[in-house]
């Protein structure tokens, strides 16, 4: 008896919910709302949050000029916490309960991987944000990152050539196993095969490891010419601190590669000299010329001071600031938010942003890319202004962007100034 | 026969709302209260009626949605033959477990059985078929009709799945079974004394406990459209599947029912309203008041009331 | 996989060091759970919580071992109340309390992790001190300051609470009530008062305990997860109530663990306590030394 009354009790409050849940008029007068998970703590928190600013900035700029279509600009986001598992459930909300009208991807390759299937099979417009071949597996056509790499060979060739160019015929992977440092492994592995280039170590690490140090010694005895690390930020500041702490050998060259939070301020500036030496992934460096991004970073900078995050802004905040601009261009130019449309478009156009014009290929990725590899030289201990001088991270690749040749070995480049 | 039939009343109100025009959402949700419904009966075979505490719901559980995996990206297989794979590997993971509990009473057991859960965890995240660490992307087959979506029918999946745990508890509880095991949880020596055949109902409890874990790990890959292994196997499972029953009523096959709806519905009203870790948070207290102060659950409380009332 | 005897060498002389420092965090379990017979699931938790606290102290300028130190005392009574409750509510009811007992502590671990969480956030926390960071350097070997000092403390602690418990009256007193609680009455001692002294020392070595871990590595909430199969184990495999025992039986999981780490890769590492503990567990539950 109690059964057939709390199951009924139970299917009627279920029916009673979903009317209360907020029906929000799909009419002309409403706002157009974005929702996007964002990781604002864990171990891509201090990235995402720059990244945040950033688009906010972008939805505060579009409202002064109108809107979009004349509707305002709603974004909508919630905390991953760089947690793939809370990324399912929060995207789901944002399209059942709070009814958004576009999508942006979460920050980074491992917080974007679980939603990809789900997008593709609702048939829905993902605005990708610094994630690495995450579209691969699922072939989605309506995918258009914002990260100025495509394949593993823009982000690689860079690093390899910097070490055959002083000779290196070995390398040592060490990746964490999530979407990301696999992604970036498994292409780098291909090409170090293609370019003649011995392995003489390949690990990988579960994400939460912390300490490194049998894993340092490891490579130590291995005696590599090239270290290729891919990792994510809290794995990075460990392995740095690994390396500085027992050290990986004379025979290293080059050190570094895929090492994402090394362009997070607040890491930069915890790490500092400990970074010396290194020789890592970019988008941006100060020097480098985009038509409006030094005018952006000086907003920027204003606006992060007052809400306490990075402070330079460098490697996410211009590319997230266009990921507003391609949405404000494809919505301008289907003159609707339809998402078939603007996929279609963005697909055959070139879109001119504050980190110059990108044009897609078909997966989604950028024709071009721009991807830099920098070395880190002199870097002092807690000093945040001196990244925006030129020199600190002198780019050896490529050519367009150079500003001087890597110093080898490692030990001998981590005393360089 | 009274049972029967509210059992069809439920089923067929959740086939109506899963073909009805209600959010989409409800059944998204819908469908995490409803396994952890299959999980808080399971947990209780084991944990309320015999008296063994399992900490490692997420082994079973994990396990299940990665032999699903497995069958579905080596085969193809489809969600029923998932299902059943699942609750046979869960059968044997308890099986395993049975064994254990030979040597191993209290908190012995329950610490071997956090042993387990991390070690399955190791064990997939070495395994890069699976995906490792980094876990898998699953494309789902296209929703079959009359359903207007993959999760509508999950939904109503889980619901019979539910009901499956539900009525296997339930002939546990009345029959010569259910009286082996209080006759265990009250005291093993006396039992054994008194000729209960201890070891193989302790058996039989781990594997149907095991199996309908299993089973309702099974579709969860399906659900996300993604599978991990931190995430699959979180104590996060376990603490949930043992406080629901505990905070229901252990003594009796509503317990958990209970304690899951009400439990599970409060989890995900507040991860949509408030946050994910609060969740968390809630089944802890909730866990520790009412240990301390309702030991025998919502159904203790009720049946004070009622005698308390009826005088 | 590279294997070579230098790399052995360094391995196991990291284990030992390693090891020590996994008996320095159990040892707190030794007592409750080992002497006390108290199901205490959440004792790593109560450490985590010990290692933000050291942190928040470290950050008003203290060296991290001393902050360790000075919250010892705050713990011990922090232990005291907990067993004071937990003895009120369970211990005395008899037989069943024992299924809820262990669902209590399992809920108060939940609890201190999601309150960490809530107070400090997900991210990882780190403490600076002139000895994190740099290591000793021995010919071709290099070993951390770091786990030196942890190395170092854990011994003083252990040599400290095996005097204590061998030979002050209250330390007897403590070993006394977990061998033969009735006797002890039966004498004029108060058993619970004697327990509750117990606990609380087991809670104020977990503050130091926590300390050392902030110290080693860096700290999440959830890292009271993997602790709970490092200190068990150790716990089980040195045998309940044995301190000594404790000493020997970290430096078997920690080597056992650095050599894992060195051939067969971080991925595994994790298994090691677990695995070492079901097989205890399963060959030999009494522990090396137990009573």
């Amino acid at each position: 008896m109690k059964d057939s009354r709390r199951k009924v009790l139970k299917a009627g409050a279920a029916l009673a919910a979903s009317t209360t849940f907020p029906r929000f008029a799909i009419g002309q007068s409403g706002p157009i709302k974005i929702g996007m998970s964002m990781p604002q703590t864990g171990s891509l928190g201090a990235g995402g949050q720059a990244a945040l600013l950033a688009l906010r900035m972008w939805v505060e700029d579009v409202n002064k000029r109108g809107g979009l279509l004349k509707r305002q600009v709603e974004l909508i986001a919630y905390d991953d916490q760089t947690n793939p598992a809370n990324v399912p459930g929060i995207y789901t909300k944002l399209l059942d309960v709070d009814k958004v009208d576009l999508l942006i991807a979460p920050y980074g390759t491992v917080p974007t991987a679980p939603i990809m299937p789900m997008v593709k099979q609702r048939g829905l417009l993902l605005m990708g944000n610094f994630s690495f071949q995450v579209n691969a597996k699922v072939q989605h056509d309506m995918w258009f990152n914002n990260s100025p790499w495509n394949d593993a060979s823009s982000w690689s060739d860079g690093f390899f050539k910097a070490g055959q160019g002083v000779g290196a015929k070995t390398v040592a992977v060490l990746a964490a196993d999530n979407d990301f440092a696999q992604n970036l492994a498994n292409g780098a592995r291909t090409l170090a095969q293609k370019a003649g280039i011995k392995s003489v170590y390949d690990q990988n690490y579960p994400p939460a490891t912390t300490d490194f140090s049998s894993l340092i010694r490891g490579i130590r005895a291995a005696k590599p010419d090239m270290v290729f690390v891919m990792s994510y930020p809290n794995d990075s500041v460990a392995i740095i601190r690994a390396v500085n702490e027992i050290g990986v050998g004379p025979s290293v060259q080059i050190f570094g590669g895929g090492m994402v939070g090394l362009q997070f301020t607040t890491i930069m500036s915890s790490l500092g000299s400990l970074m010396n030496g290194v020789l890592n992934y970019n988008s941006y460096v100060p020097g480098m010329k985009y038509p409006g991004v030094e005018d952006f970073l000086q907003r920027y900078a204003a606006k992060a001071k007052d809400a306490k995050v990075d402070p330079l802004g460098f490697y996410l905040p211009p590319f997230n600031y266009a990921i507003g601009q391609i949405l404000e261009q494809a919505v301008a130019a289907t003159k609707s938010i339809d998402q078939k449309a603007m996929a279609a478009w963005l697909h055959k156009s070139e879109v001119k942003t504050i980190v110059g014009p990108i044009r897609w290929n078909k997966d989604g990725e950028w024709a071009n890319a721009r991807v830099v590899q920098a070395q880190f030289r002199g870097i002092v201990d807690k000093d945040i202004e001196q990244f925006r001088q030129p020199g600190k991270q002198v780019v050896i690749y490529p050519d367009a962007y150079k500003t001087g040749s890597v110093i080898t070995p490692f030990e001998k480049a981590r005393t360089a100034k | 026969m009274k049972y029967w039939i509210s059992v069809a009343v439920f089923l067929v109100l959740a086939l109506a709302a899963a073909l009805s025009g209600v959010n989409e959402y409800v059944f998204y949700a819908g469908y995490i209260v409803l396994t952890f419904v299959v999980l808080s009966t399971a947990w209780n075979i084991l944990g309320g009626y015999a008296g063994y505490v399992n900490f490692g719901t997420g082994a079973f559980f994990g396990l299940g949605s990665y032999s699903a995996v497995v069958l579905f990206k080596a085969l193809d297989a489809p969600l029923v033959v998932q299902i059943v794979a699942g609750a046979a590997i869960g059968a044997a993971l308890g099986f395993a477990v049975g064994i254990m509990t030979l040597r191993l009473r209290g908190i012995f057991f329950a610490i071997a059985t956090v042993a387990i859960l991390f070690i399955m965890e190791t064990l997939m995240v070495n395994w890069r078929y699976v995906g490792g660490a980094t876990g898998l992307q699953l494309l789902r087959p296209e929703v079959m009709a009359p359903f207007g979506s993959y999760t509508r029918m999950l939904f109503v999946v889980m619901a019979l799945l539910a009901v499956i745990a539900i009525s296997v508890a339930r002939y546990i509880q009345v029959g010569w079974i259910g009286r082996g095991l209080r006759a265990i949880r009250d005291s093993e020596e006396a039992a054994e004394c008194s000729g209960v055949p201890t070891l193989r109902l302790k058996l039989f409890a781990c594997v149907v406990s095991g199996a309908l874990m299993g089973a309702a790990g099974a579709p969860m890959p399906m659900y996300l459209s993604f599978i991990e292994p931190a995430s699959s196997f979180s104590l996060n499972w376990g603490v949930s599947a043992l406080a629901m029953p505990m905070i229901g009523g252990t003594g009796h096959w509503i317990g958990p029912v209970i304690g899951a709806l009400l439990l599970g519905s409060i989890q995900q009203i507040v991860t949509v309203t408030i946050s994910n870790e609060i969740n968390v948070l809630v089944v802890g207290v909730l866990l520790v008041l009412f240990v301390v102060l309702a030991p025998d659950g919502v159904v203790g409380l009720f049946r004070k009331w009622a005698r308390r009332s009826s005088r | 996989m590279i294997f070579s005897f230098d790399l052995l060498f360094e391995a196991v002389l990291f284990g030992v060091l390693l090891g020590c420092f996994y008996a320095a965090v159990s040892i707190g379990l030794s007592v409750s759970f080992g002497l006390l017979d108290v199901p205490h699931v959440a004792h790593p938790a109560l450490m985590i919580f010990g290692s933000y606290c050291a942190y928040v102290v470290a950050g008003w300028g203290l060296d991290p071992i001393l902050a360790g130190v000075v919250l010892m005392p705050a713990f011990f009574v922090l232990g005291v109340l907990i067993y004071r409750f937990y003895y009120e509510t369970f211990e005395r009811r008899g037989s069943d309390a024992g299924v809820r007992g262990l669902a209590f502590f399992f809920g108060l671990a939940f609890i201190i992790e999601v309150g960490l969480i809530l107070g400090f956030g997900v991210d990882q926390r780190t403490v600076q001190a002139p000895y994190i960071g740099s290591s000793w350097v021995i010919g071709d070997y290099r070993i951390p300051y770091r786990m030196l000092v942890a190395f170092g403390v854990a011994l003083v602690l252990t040599f400290c609470l095996s005097i204590y418990l061998s030979k002050t009256f209250t330390g007897r007193a403590i070993k006394a009530v977990a061998q033969d609680e009735p006797a002890l009455r039966l004498m004029g001692a108060n058993p619970v008062r004697i327990k509750q002294w117990a606990f609380g020392i087991a809670t104020g070595v977990s503050a130091l305990a926590g300390a050392m871990v902030i110290i080693v590595g860096p700290v999440e909430p959830a890292m009271d997860r993997l602790y709970i199969g490092r200190t068990f184990c150790v716990v089980v495999l040195a045998g309940l109530g044995s301190m000594t025992g404790t000493l020997a039986a970290g430096l078997i999981l920690g080597i056992s663990e650095s050599i894992v780490l060195m051939m067969a890769g971080a991925s595994w590492a994790p298994a090691v306590a677990f695995g070492l503990l079901l097989v205890v567990l399963g060959i030999r539950p009494q522990g090396l030394f137990g009573r």
